[in-house]
């Protein structure tokens, strides 16, 4: 029954990719081990694939070829070839690897190893591991700059982000922000970086060039309990006029003006937000909801929730591939 | 860790010199006290309670604290007793206050930790990780202790909150015959109350048979009434709880000390990261977190977090802190927690759990307060006679 279900679901794949070249959005379900697969035309799951245990972190090869997997439960990084939709590799990544960031050379893997308090920067070609970082507890959020100068570490239980610098490997600065650091990310030129803290329910601005906090956003929804926002992923749209920030158990997406830095809505999403990822042209996110198991998507012109998706259970993380 | 020969390591470490206001090293010494009485024998020893319970939480909430003081320059490090008796408990209070130690955790019982906060007075700040009697949160407060310990009277509000959840709302209650038994017993009639439980049939426990060989026959006779919707058994050493769920007259859940039941912490917790902690103690300790580790590493955590906000030490200093509005604990619970500023006690979630599983996690939706949901557990201030700050 389950091959014949999974034959079928492969020929309807087949059968779309073959028409249009809609983009295919990767849903890592952590406690199903198993990615959805979602083609963003038609905002449906066309596959469902098995993969190592615990998937959390995903990531694409900068040319859009691999899916690099966090199994953290087998302490692997799982390379999964998107053409065949095939694992086809794992690399060394340390003890429970949870998040990661790759470099813009696309070589080099920075893996947050969240039971050891290290970061294994991994080189995905060689495989070599080319050094360990000794981070604080917990080590989460992985981002590295698209300049590619900074690679900046998220420790939960220190609440710290980790600055390191991509020639050296080593540590140039500690910044201590609100309590349980989650996510780091970047403006396009580098110049701006953002961090979410879920305890502390705040997203703290970094000004790059003196790695200096520069603004600390709050949060405060009608009707919600404060200590249930809890912020976790963020992403910005190119355009630099949005940063969408996912607020976990508060079940809302913020959205943020991304040069005043205030907090123009809150949309209501499904239960415990955690990631989410703009589709190709920028006109829907998808954020995964680990409670609710669905993916909601939001129309990001109207800054609407228009459906959400039912995928595998505790969907954690999300990325869309622009050219597929 | 399985990198075959194609190592390179570079074992980078960080550079301290770069600490942000790297002000000179700052050394935070913390005094754990260990004593507890006697417990007396009891019918069900199947799995006894680790005798370093509490112990090992304290010296996990350490290394937290080192991993992340290593970046900012701070070291923390603790002294522990493990006292045989209460004369003991308080020699080792009275070094530690000799040498300087501001800051102690201490798992002791109530009279005990009274004796230690008078003692202490202004020279050092106390958190209660054992004693969960609820005189200590509403009139025997003292300005230098705090609790990390839910009361009983925060287990007892969990679990009625979650009965009345149910509608499970009569129920039959036997209550052992220590002072603790007696003590979480009145707690959940107070609970009861205020979640509007009716409490059908209030018995004390009185035999003295051997449970092993006749529970089957003496129980269903023990727990014998017209109707009740669930058992609640409060039996705090695990004595005879044990031996109630699957024994009484009606086919009803057992729920309270035993069979599932309120705890600070339980090896089941895994959500909000809690993997994460269960794993690092495992690690450390080679068994599960229980109730009493998880207090006295919450309680270094505290002394941790505010150090790291404050960048000095100095209890008068953390004390003050750790009521303020900048303070609050990530602490695998799903949500900031905070210390009760007219008693003390930290605020937090009460999972329930069965041995092998978590069925909830007060507070639950629906039971509203116009502060923090996290206050309809235990004593909020309107009921409290106690105004430490």
């Amino acid at each position: 029954m389950k091959n014949t279900f999974k034959i079928a679901t492969l020929a309807a794949a087949i059968g779309l990719s073959g028409q249009a070249l809609a983009s295919l959005a990767y849903v890592s379900n952590e406690k199903d081990n198993t990615l959805s697969i979602i083609d963003t035309a038609t905002q449906e799951v066309v596959d469902t694939i098995d993969v190592g245990a615990r998937p959390r972190g995903i990531l694409l090869s900068k040319d859009h070829t691999k899916l690099y997997i966090c199994a953290s439960d087998d302490d692997t990084v799982q390379v999964l070839d998107l053409a065949t939709r095939k694992i086809i590799d794992t690399l060394p990544s340390g003890e429970d690897p949870e998040q990661f960031a790759l470099h813009p050379n696309n070589r080099h893997l920075y893996i947050a190893n969240e039971d050891d308090a290290i970061v294994t920067v991994v080189d995905v070609e060689t495989k070599d591991v080319l050094a360990q970082i000794d981070v604080g507890v917990e080590p989460e959020g992985m981002a590295v700059s698209p300049d590619g100068k900074w690679a900046v570490n998220t420790s939960e239980t220190s609440s710290m982000l980790h600055w390191i610098n991509t020639e050296t490997f080593e540590i140039e600065k500690n910044t201590v922000v609100g309590q349980r650091p989650r996510h780091v990310e970047f403006n396009k030129d580098s110049k701006i970086a953002w961090a979410s803290a879920e305890i502390g329910g705040t997203v703290h601005i970094f000004d790059v060039d003196t790695i200096e906090e520069i603004k600390q956003i709050d949060f405060k929804i009608k009707g919600v309990p404060q200590d249930r926002v809890q912020p976790v992923g963020i992403e910005l749209t190119s355009d630099g006029k949005y940063a969408f920030v996912a607020l976990g158990p508060s079940n809302h997406v913020a959205v943020v003006d991304a040069q005043t830095y205030e907090v123009l809505d809150y949309l209501l999403v499904g239960a415990r937000v955690w990631q989410l990822d703009l589709d190709k042209d920028e006109k829907f996110l998808y954020t995964t909801n680990g409670v609710s198991s669905d993916v909601s998507v939001i129309d990001v012109e109207g800054l609407k929730v228009i459906k959400s998706i039912k995928v595998g259970r505790f969907p954690w993380g999300v990325v869309i591939d622009p050219t597929s | 860790m399985g990198f075959k020969g194609r190592l390179l390591i570079t074992s980078v470490f960080c550079s301290w010199l770069l600490a942000p206001a790297s002000a000179a090293a700052l050394d935070v010494k913390v005094g754990y006290i260990h004593w507890l009485p006697d417990q007396g024998p009891v019918l069900s020893n199947v799995t006894p309670e680790p005798e370093d319970a509490g112990l090992r939480g304290a010296e996990l909430g350490i290394a937290d604290n080192n991993a992340t003081g290593k970046f900012l320059d701070q070291n923390y490090a603790l002294e522990s007793v493990m006292a045989s008796d209460e004369e003991g408990a308080m020699a080792a209070l009275e070094e530690m206050l000799k040498n300087g130690i501001d800051l102690l955790v201490t798992r002791v019982p109530a009279d005990t930790l009274q004796a230690m906060a008078k003692r202490a007075g202004d020279k050092a700040l106390l958190f209660n990780a054992g004693a969960s009697d609820d005189a200590l949160r509403i009139g025997e407060c003292q300005p230098n202790v705090l609790h990390t310990i839910p009361s009983y009277a925060m287990l007892t509000d969990a679990l009625a909150q979650w009965l009345n959840m149910r509608r499970w709302k009569e129920v039959f209650l036997i209550t052992g015959p220590t002072d603790q038994d007696k003590a979480w017993a009145d707690a959940f009639r107070r609970a009861s109350k205020r979640f509007g439980l009716e409490i059908v049939a209030d018995k004390p426990w009185t035999f003295d048979s051997d449970l092993r060989r006749t529970a089957s026959k003496e129980l269903p006779a023990f727990t014998q009434a017209s109707d009740y919707d669930a058992v609640v058994v409060a039996d705090v050493r695990g004595d005879f709880g044990e031996y109630v769920p699957f024994n009484t007259w009606l086919p009803r859940p057992v729920v309270g000390t035993q069979g599932m039941g309120p705890e600070a912490w339980h090896r089941v917790v895994e959500a909000w990261g809690a993997a994460q902690l269960q794993n690092r103690f495992r690690e450390l300790a080679d068994r599960d977190m229980y109730s009493e580790d998880y207090a006295a590493w919450a309680a270094i955590r505290s002394i941790g977090t505010t150090v790291t906000g404050l960048s000095e030490a100095g209890h008068s200093n953390i004390r003050e802190y750790l009521f303020s509005d900048d303070f609050q604990l990530a602490a695998f619970k799903g949500r900031k927690l905070t210390y009760r500023p007219w008693n003390g006690q930290l605020r937090q979630p009460i999972p329930l759990v069965h041995p092998q599983g978590l069925v909830a996690t007060p507070p639950l939706e629906g039971f509203l307060h116009r502060d923090s949901e996290l206050d309809t557990l235990g004593y909020d201030r309107p009921e409290s006679d106690c105004r430490i700050n």
